[in-house]
């Protein structure tokens, strides 16, 4: 599946976080490979925020150090993450509900065409492009409509079309099974698959075990801000990742 | 899992929107509007001297007066955001404008050269006074902006406490350069400084428009391109804001620097037609603006509002007083209806979305 003479597109070497005197994290090791789709899982606390977070900018890690594309790279901001191709999907999805699902695909990076000195939007071509990107994902959302109006998984469809603006290399997301239904799910994981075949990298940060098994190459099990677990899908179960989440297992 | 991507998208689940049911037809200034249709019919009917030209005059000169200040505010509201230092605003930047005025036409003032015809320098060319006055007017406004901005945005203070703070020191700086006494435009450019802020052009006040002029621009910037996007988006969620790379604290000084200068240019417009700029001038007017803003569907909340609602809860509060007076009404009760009007407003705007 996966492959393994590629150059990892991100490289974690002894990252650790702590705020005060809270560890909520510890040496973690971890590579990402183009195109592959990583399971990051854990229970409330375990460290996955944190990691991702310390990933997309939010926060600056206390020890460690973060390589992207075989560079090493430090982020004070969440832009500077993203400059490089780095984009999440927030679990509460990061959108202004009173503007429409166009808008907020294009929120803070709007076309705009010139009229001499002024630089108005583009609306037409936004709209457009945004109603690409919601067929690319199968998903029924007008480019016009409120996102306020919108059920869970047009919200979800938004927030994920907006990565695919860029050209990003890797994706985070965060629960984004958590709040829709299980036809939006089934679209959800079949974009996911669609990433990957780009050799987008994909980080899935789920509580839900069959969505886990479903796409993901390689499953992470964090623990009390370790990893506790770093395995290729088909070398693990279902059963066995329970147990390392639990703690019923110490490491695999 | 490979999903077919040429064929079309369709919407089998999700219908479109009514036509009624979205944009200004579902919106607090779409009632607003309505109403306000209604009571123009009521007062025509009520008072025969409403429609006179010279009543429709007046009322389009006293909206004017408060409505493009309340363009301004409407900028910092839709951020969430709140000014009310505007009034304080309108009243310094008039008096500097003026003190700025008469400081360079008189002679014998030690920042400026005599000619030799006796005038001052400045005097000799047409309109340079003016300018320079109404900038030096602007330019005050323009640091208040800032000041408020960069409290707000980059130390985190709160608007409330910030601007109510800001109220209190321009009002007292105020008072401090006129010595409590208020200042009149004068020199050799005082008529024209009349002509533009009280004159008409064709029987049309030309605050009025001003007003337009600033509130088309509005529209342009508010819908049209990035800056507005951005002002929205943190008015609707600034922390989704943050996160898409939008720069909230520059996109939040410059709604303060907006509304100040807004603020300051209705100072000086009102100067020109009281003909002086007295030290408790506009006392209590950010009530009024922060006030027609919010009837005319501006959301305190944040993320909703615009130009048209603006104009709208301006005209609303000037008919309900001018209608008022016709009628013959105390004016005492003003203030009560004003009050009345702004809960009525905003209770059928949350009666309609309970609805929907």
């Amino acid at each position: 599946m996966t492959n393994v003479e590629a150059r990892p597109v991100l490289e974690l070497s002894g990252v650790g976080k702590e705020f005060g005197a809270i560890r909520a994290l510890h040496d973690v090791d971890m590579h990402v490979l183009p195109g592959e789709v990583i399971g990051l899982m854990g229970d409330n606390g375990a460290g996955k925020s944190t990691l991702v977070k310390i990933i997309a900018g939010n926060f600056r890690p206390t020890h460690g150090e973060i390589r992207f594309a075989g560079d090493a790279v430090h982020f004070n901001r969440p832009v500077d993450a993203r400059a490089v191709g780095i984009e999440v999907v927030y679990q509460d999805l990061a959108l202004a509900d009173n503007l429409t699902a166009a808008a907020n695909v294009f929120l803070g990076r709007e076309l705009k065409r010139r009229f001499g000195p002024l630089a108005l939007l583009d609306h037409k071509a936004m709209a457009a492009r945004a109603l690409e990107l919601f067929g690319e994902l199968r998903s029924e959302t007008r480019p016009d409509d409120l996102v306020r109006q919108m059920s869970g998984g047009q919200r979800q469809a938004v927030a994920i079309a907006r990565t695919r603006l860029s050209n990003a290399r890797l994706v985070m997301m965060d629960e984004p099974t958590a709040a829709i239904s299980v036809r939006q799910v089934e679209q959800v994981l079949g974009l996911i698959h669609r990433l990957k075949e780009q050799g987008v990298a994909v980080m899935l940060i789920s509580h839900r075990m069959p969505d886990v098994f479903a796409v993901c190459d390689r499953v992470i099990v964090m623990r009390r801000g370790e990893k506790r677990a770093d395995k290729p899908i088909h070398e693990t179960s279902p059963e066995e990742v329970t147990a390392l989440i639990t703690g019923a297992k110490e490491a695999a | 899992m490979a999903m077919p991507l040429e064929s079309p998208i369709t919407f089998s689940n999700v219908g479109r929107i009514r036509w009624w049911q979205r944009g200004i037809f579902a919106s607090q200034t779409g009632y607003v509007l309505l109403a306000l249709a209604v009571l123009l019919v009521i007062m025509h009917f009520a008072s025969p001297y409403f429609f006179t030209e010279g009543n429709m005059q007046n009322v389009a000169k006293n909206f004017s007066f408060i409505a493009i200040a309340t363009l301004g505010v409407t900028f910092v509201i839709i951020t969430g955001g709140i000014d009310l230092s505007v009034g304080s605003m309108m009243c310094f930047s008039a008096m500097i404008a003026s003190m700025v005025m008469t400081e360079l036409s008189a002679p014998g003032s030690p920042l400026v050269h005599m000619a030799a015809d006796g005038k001052t320098v400045l005097a000799n060319v047409p309109g340079l006074i003016l300018l320079m006055s109404i900038l030096a007017g602007l330019g005050v406004a323009l640091v208040v902006g800032l000041v408020n901005g960069f409290c707000i945005a980059v130390l985190g203070l709160s608007p409330f406490v910030t601007t109510l703070g800001m109220l209190s020191i321009v009002r007292g700086l105020g008072y401090v350069v006129s010595n409590g006494r208020g200042s009149f435009p004068g020199g050799p450019d005082a008529d024209y400084f009349y002509a533009l802020t009280s004159g008409d052009v064709l029987g049309v006040p030309v605050p009025f428009i001003y007003l337009v002029i600033l509130a088309l621009a509005m529209a342009v910037v508010l819908h049209h391109t990035a800056f507005g996007r951005h002002v929205f988006a943190l008015g609707g969620n600034e922390k989704a804001a943050e996160l898409t790379g939008i720069p909230v604290v520059r996109v939040k000084i410059e709604v303060y620097v907006i509304c100040a200068l807004a603020a300051g240019l209705q100072g000086i417009i009102i100067s020109g037609w009281l003909g002086s700029a007295p030290a408790n001038m506009a006392t209590s007017y950010e009530l009024n603006v922060i006030a027609a803003a919010v009837i005319g569907g501006a959301n305190l909340a944040g993320g909703i509002g615009g130009p048209l609602g603006a104009i709208v809860g301006c005209v609303l509060l000037e008919v309900i007083r001018n209608g008022l007076v016709l009628a013959q009404v105390s004016s005492y009760w003003q203030q009560t209806l004003v009050g009345v009007i702004i809960i009525l407003a905003v209770l059928v705007d949350r009666i309609r979305s309970r609805m929907t």
